[in-house]
């Protein structure tokens, strides 16, 4: 077989035991026989807050969710029943498989009937003889679970080592023999037994089941150990400091020795380096029974440490000052302190001959210690961003006495390879990019970054310049898309080789595959995230692997592009007019127009930070960083929570610096104008009598063939028709919080410090998202006061739970870009709010917002989706453009080949 | 279960022998066909069901008082009525180059019977299912006996889902149990191997628990029965979100499932065949057993119907048999013997997927 002999679980998503998991955590809250307060929960019938339970384990990282309904007041079975029916309800629990754990076998086999996953039972063994043992291990089978197996048999439970292979033995013998039961689907419970408790006999406890556990792994590599991990500590029940330490210790060296499953309180672990010296010292005496008076030598510090103990390791937080001078920049590097990397350096470069050795030898050694801890997904981009800081730091040192050498010798150092980085022109988004550069940077690629809206023109002759090996473009707005492909038939036109790399949120393979490949044939190749943009330049500039790697998305694009061709005639778009006949309406003739409170043109100059600091919209700044989740849940996950922790609490003090030396300021403008609707335009007049129009708005409908109860929306429908002679109205605004952040992004350069400048960066834009978000909600509730007594909190103003929509041009209700000229000249934007509009309509600072305000009560967020040739023609005609330029600007949403 | 003998062993060593040779073609959509014929009510009853009842029942009281309900929809109970008319489908797909022909069995469970007061038939529609399969398929073999015909046994999905809740209010609550859904798998199964089916498939799963109850069934039945038969298991992504109705993956599911040790695993219904695509790829794969699929033809139009041509539909699939991801292949909703053909002639010359085990021997 060629499909490895992994144990394969699933609840709603699929959990393969590899040996890369190491260990599997399994949530021991929802067990009443284990935790008092789900006791009470189940017994007191309160089954929501008992799923609540259920929803912090699998947040806190359990990866298989133990039940367990042994009490002997409930009806078990019933218990059981209803509470895996309630959490199968619940994707964000039900996504893990559970294990579903009784002594009694009638409550195994009901939770087995709730299961649609692969679950694991907990647990069978030869303790009534073989049986029962073999008749439930055909059930469970048959049920498709895996199984625990106790160490447990006729003559009782396994203490020793040699009572532990023997059942485990015996066992494992029946049930792949005689049942045909998988071995990856077979868990031994060889019995975790308490320690410390003044019993002679039970000194060896943990020793036993430690030496079992090599032994077992030995002859049954296939299946797995587990165990009930708290029963080891039973004699400190009250003092859960030291109790998670003897936990921390015995999983320690239980994992090492083949234990790789255990029930645990998955959001409750200490982790064995971290653990006080004199504490973590006196523990493994009582686990691994080193010395006779070891209980009473823990005893001695148990009540010292009973409260606050995780508080009190900062005495050994410089212990790895004590390590050779090359293993602390290693340390230095990976753990991304800055605080000492000159120094080291230095005293590293005294003893070198050629200061380029400092580079090549401990300074690379310890950043390709970084790449492979990312690579393998055990460090996350804010470390590696914090990692390239100390980097940058080391070799700033270094170059002075680098660049004496090379005036001596002639010689220069060798990179891995050269990439000329942009964001395009019209763009100005660049975080992404910059953090590409900085992982590239740290694989030793020489970075040469010409920042944003850089023209195709000065790209290309910088990589002819610098000889470089590739070049790297991108963009976030959809008129980069365009540009993109332009700079591709430039790098045709003048006969390049190198590659193009392309990246940013908007593009996607297909669209590099379909619309810019084609353009220059060479090489071009979509890089989904900065994660793989190591990978993709390694393969680019290595001999052997170029080739290749270039055949293969090569012939990757093509089939894209064929795929793209034979798509068929995908779902039929309907007419403009039938479109139009499906239009969003109301009972406009009876319907009354609020009339903003504060008409015209009103302008914020210098917009209090500290107000919109609390209602940031945090889950976008962490997916800025490659960290999926949301906030808060993300800071406790169980993959990400400590670096998204660490990465909030540099934001955090990042903005107390912001908010109090007033780094960044806010400004803004709205204004409301008097409106009427003429089909998909809306006509904007210059006062209240409505007769001398002042601008006119050009909106899109969407094509798709909807049945009647779904109306054809486009924008301008939220507008009264003009035939009614409603005096309705529309908002505009315009909002930055990016003013200002230049001298503090020079400054940070300047200190080779990109993990502060992208932080800086990325919570600007989160400040210009809230500021929109307040300013909306004041607009409702007193600019326009639409909804004088709207009270949302936070969650619901994100979740849009409000009246009315601010829709952005260049967004998916209005995807034309050009619409925020018509917005600027209304709100005179530019000097409003010092916010300036690129020839690609992307604005800067780039930390900005702006967007139309719509009241009617039916307004909503929709996506155009994709135009017939009918409506981009009708829409040039409205614009006054041709059909060239209307298809540049619309690409995204065509239907057809405008070629 | 593994170690149970086959019941027929020869009729299987047959099967998988195809297996190992092509990619092996599965009938079509079985609705479309019976629509052509425009049955109205009367035509549904035919003369057994004429008087408003049962005419074969042998308590009229018991049960067979459908009078009160429409049977027209029934499609089930044309084997009963309408017998020519069902084989002439199994024999028009048998003739576009089917290897393989489902019975007409789809909702031939008590659960899904009683929706028209007729589950006292479960029995016997599986029963009589089979065995008009089983005469399209063997006089089809005599015709040509070195492109043997099998008869694929159909355990539909039933109109309940064992863990989802029908009451948005009340998370926990189910309208059907597993073990009411283990004796319905029970009754329809033997039906069905009774009539002479090759195989049995659990096909069109929304819900896996319903699967693994009709799995768990079948386990029991054949470890009753002393012998065991194939086991093709489809299930059902249900949209483009990649999941079942009941929420799991396609990779989660096949998980779900494998303990059955099938002889297949596929997915069906719900998308057509561009849709399916990432999801075969995942069992294609992960699969220990053979692949198979029979999609939609296409989503269906504004009208409900399904409009995918033969032609653009067997072009899809032909991407799937040369990038060897398929061991079986038909269609589903909206399929028409036409499409079997179109499919049949786009994979003939395309090997079918190699089971892991066999990629190694290769290597």
């Amino acid at each position: 077989m060629t499909t490895p002999r992994h144990t394969r679980l699933s609840g709603l998503e699929p959990l393969v035991i590899t040996p890369d998991l190491l260990f599997v955590n399994v949530g021991e809250r929802t067990n009443v026989t284990g935790s008092a307060k789900f006791k009470k929960l189940i017994k007191e019938d309160r089954y929501d807050e008992a799923v609540e339970v259920a929803r912090q384990q699998v947040e806190s990282g359990a990866q298989i969710l133990d039940v367990n309904m042994d009490e002997g007041l409930l009806d078990s079975e019933a218990a059981m029943v209803k509470f895996l029916n309630l959490i199968a309800a619940e994707p964000d629990i039900a996504k893990i498989p559970v294990m579903v754990d009784s002594s009694e076998w009638s409550v195994i086999e009901a939770g087995l009937k709730c299961l649609q996953g692969k679950g694991v039972v907990n647990s069978i063994s030869l303790k009534e003889g073989e049986g029962p043992f073999l008749e439930q291990a055909r059930k469970i089978l048959r049920y498709g679970a895996a199984t625990v197996v106790m160490a447990f048999d006729e003559n009782g439970q396994a203490d020793s080592v040699a009572r532990r292979l023997e059942i485990c033995e015996r066992s494992y013998r029946l049930l792949t023999e005689e049942v045909g039961f998988p071995p990856e689907d077979i868990i031994f419970d060889s019995n975790i037994f308490p320690i410390a408790t003044g019993i002679e006999e039970h000194a060896d406890n943990a020793v036993n089941f430690i030496e079992a556990a090599k032994l077992l792994k030995q002859r049954f590599p296939h299946s797995h150990l587990s165990g009930g991990v708290s029963n080891v500590s039973f004699s400190f029940r009250g003092n859960d400091s030291v109790r998670e330490a003897i936990h921390s210790v015995f999983l320690y060296h239980a994992i090492q020795a083949g234990m790789d499953m255990g029930i645990v309180n998955a959001g409750q672990l200490a982790i064995y380096d971290e653990l006080e010296p004199e504490l973590r010292e006196r523990v493994e005496d009582v686990v691994l029974n080193r010395r006779a008076d070891a209980t009473e030598r823990l005893m001695e510090i148990a009540e010292r440490h009973k409260k606050g103990a995780r508080g009190q390791d900062n005495g050994n937080a410089l212990a790895w000052r004590e390590l050779p001078v090359r293993k602390r920049l290693e340390h230095a590097l990976v753990h991304g302190i800055d605080q000492f990397v000159v120094e080291d350096t230095e005293e590293v470069r005294q003893t070198v001959t050629r200061t380029l050795d400092v580079i090549e030898g401990p300074l690379m050694d310890g950043m390709n210690v970084v790449g492979d801890l990312f690579g393998a997904g055990k460090m996350f981009l804010p470390q590696v961003v914090k990692s390239a800081r100390v980097m940058k730091k080391a070799v700033a040192w270094l170059l002075p006495f680098m660049e004496e050498e090379k005036k001596l010798s002639g010689n220069t150092s060798k990179s891995n390879g050269k990439i000329v980085m942009a964001t395009v022109k019209g763009d100005v988004h660049d975080i992404g990019k910059n953090i590409v550069g900085v992982v590239l940077a740290c694989n030793n690629f020489e970075v040469i970054d010409l920042g944003v809206m850089v023209p195709a023109q000065k790209i290309l002759d910088t990589a002819i310049e610098e000889k470089a090996d590739m070049i790297g473009v991108s963009g976030l707005i959809t008129p980069s898309l365009e540009e993109m492909a332009n700079v591709a038939r430039e790098m045709k036109r003048r006969n390049f080789s190198i590659p193009l790399l392309i990246g940013g949120a908007t593009t996607s393979r297909a669209h590099t595959a379909i619309k810019i490949e084609p353009n220059y044939e060479t090489a071009c190749v979509w890089v989904k995230d900065a994660s793989r943009a190591v990978g993709v330049a390694q393969s680019l500039v290595s001999k052997e692997l170029v080739d290749g790697f270039l055949a293969k998305v090569r012939s990757e694009y093509a089939e894209v592009r064929e795929r793209h061709k034979h798509r068929g005639p995908g779902k039929k778009l309907v007419t403009l007019e039938h479109a139009r006949g499906n239009r969003f309406t109301c009972d406009w003739a009876s319907y009354d127009p609020p009339q903003p409170v504060q008409p015209g043109i009103t302008v914020f100059d210098d917009y209090p930070l500290a107000e919109l600091r609390e209602t940031i919209d945090w889950t976008p700044f962490f997916q800025a960083w490659e960290l999926a989740g949301h906030y808060p849940a993300i800071l406790t996950d169980a993959v990400v929570g400590t670096q998204a922790s660490e990465l909030f609490a540099d934001a955090q003090a990042m903005l107390d610096k912001i908010v109090n030396e007033k780094w960044l300021k806010a400004r803004a403008v709205i204004g409301f104008w008097p409106a009427a609707n003429l089909m998909d335009d809306v006509e904007i007049y210059t006062d209240d009598t409505r007769t001398q129009p002042l601008a006119r708005l050009h909106h899109l409908r969407q094509q798709a063939d909807k049945p009647v109860e779904r109306p054809n929306l486009c924008l301008a429908d939220f507008i009264a028709p003009k035939a009614f002679g409603k005096p309705d109205w529309i908002g505009g605004f315009a909002v930055t919080a990016g003013l200002g952040i230049e001298p503090h992004l020079e400054r940070f350069h300047a200190e080779h410090d990109d993990y502060s400048a992208i932080i800086l960066k990325a919570l600007a834009d989160r400040f210009a998202e809230a500021f929109a978000e307040r300013m909306h909600q004041r607009v409702r509730k007193e600019f326009w006061g639409f909804v004088p007594d709207e009270a949302l909190d936070n969650e619901a103003l994100i979740a849009e739970q409000y009246q009315g929509v601010r829709p952005a041009p260049g967004y998916p209700a209005c995807p034309d870009h050009t619409e925020k000229a018509t917005l600027f000249k209304l709100l005179d934007a530019t000097n409003n709010a010092g916010i300036e509009l690129t020839e690609g309509f992307s604005m800067y600072p780039a930390a900005a917002v702006s967007g139309w305000y719509f009241s009617h009560p039916g307004s909503q967020y929709f996506v155009v989706g994709r135009l017939s040739l009918e409506q981009v023609q009708d829409y040039a005609k409205r614009k006054g453009w041709s059909q060239a330029e209307a298809e540049r600007w619309l690409a995204a949403n065509l239907d057809y080949d405008p070629d | 279960m593994s170690t149970l003998p086959w019941l027929h062993p020869d009729r299987v060593a047959a099967l998988e022998q195809a297996l190992r040779q092509r990619i092996l073609i599965l009938d079509g959509g079985m609705g479309t066909m019976l629509q052509a014929h425009g049955l109205d009510e009367h035509g549904f009853r035919g003369e057994r069901f004429e008087h408003g009842h049962d005419g074969h029942a042998h308590d009229g009281h018991a049960h067979g008082h459908p009078g009160g309900c429409d049977l027209k929809g029934n499609n089930d109970l044309l084997t009963l009525t309408r017998p020519e008319i069902i084989r002439g489908v199994h024999e028009a797909y048998l003739e576009a180059g089917a290897d393989l022909v489902e019975t007409n069995t789809f909702n031939s469970t008590r659960i899904s019977q009683s929706d028209y007061k007729l589950q006292h038939l479960a029995h016997e529609l599986n029963l009589e299912g089979a065995k008009l399969a089983r005469a399209a398929c063997d006089a089809m073999t005599a015709r040509t006996p070195e492109k043997p015909r099998f008869v694929i046994g159909v355990l539909g999905p039933t109109s309940r889902t064992a863990s989802l809740s029908p009451n948005v209010n009340d998370p926990g609550f189910r309208n059907v149990t597993f073990e009411e859904l283990a004796a319905n798998y029970t009754e329809s199964a033997s039906g069905l191997i009774d009539g002479g089916a090759d195989v049995i498939m659990v096909e069109t799963i929304f819900d896996t628990l319903n699967a693994k109850a009709a799995l768990f069934a079948l386990s029991e039945l054949f470890h009753q029965r002393g012998a065991r038969m194939p086991v093709m298991i489809s299930g059902t992504i249900t949209d483009r979100s990649g999941r079942t109705l009941s929420g799991q993956t396609a990779e989660a599911f096949y998980y779900s499932v494998r303990h059955a040790l099938p002889l297949s695993v596929g997915f069906n219904c719900a998308l057509g065949a561009e849709d399916l695509r990432p999801h075969i790829q995942t069992l294609a794969n992960l699969a220990e057993s053979y692949v198979s699929t029979h999609p939609n033809a296409g989503l269906p139009n504004a009208f409900a119907e399904y409009d995918e041509t033969p032609e653009h539909m067997a072009g899809v699939i032909a991407g799937f048999a040369r990038d060897g991801l398929l061991n079986l292949v038909g269609g589903c909703c909206g399929t028409t013997p036409a499409h079997i053909k179109a499919i049949a002639e786009a994979v003939r010359d395309c090997a079918p997927r190699r089971l892991p085990g066999e990629v190694q021997e290769a290597a």
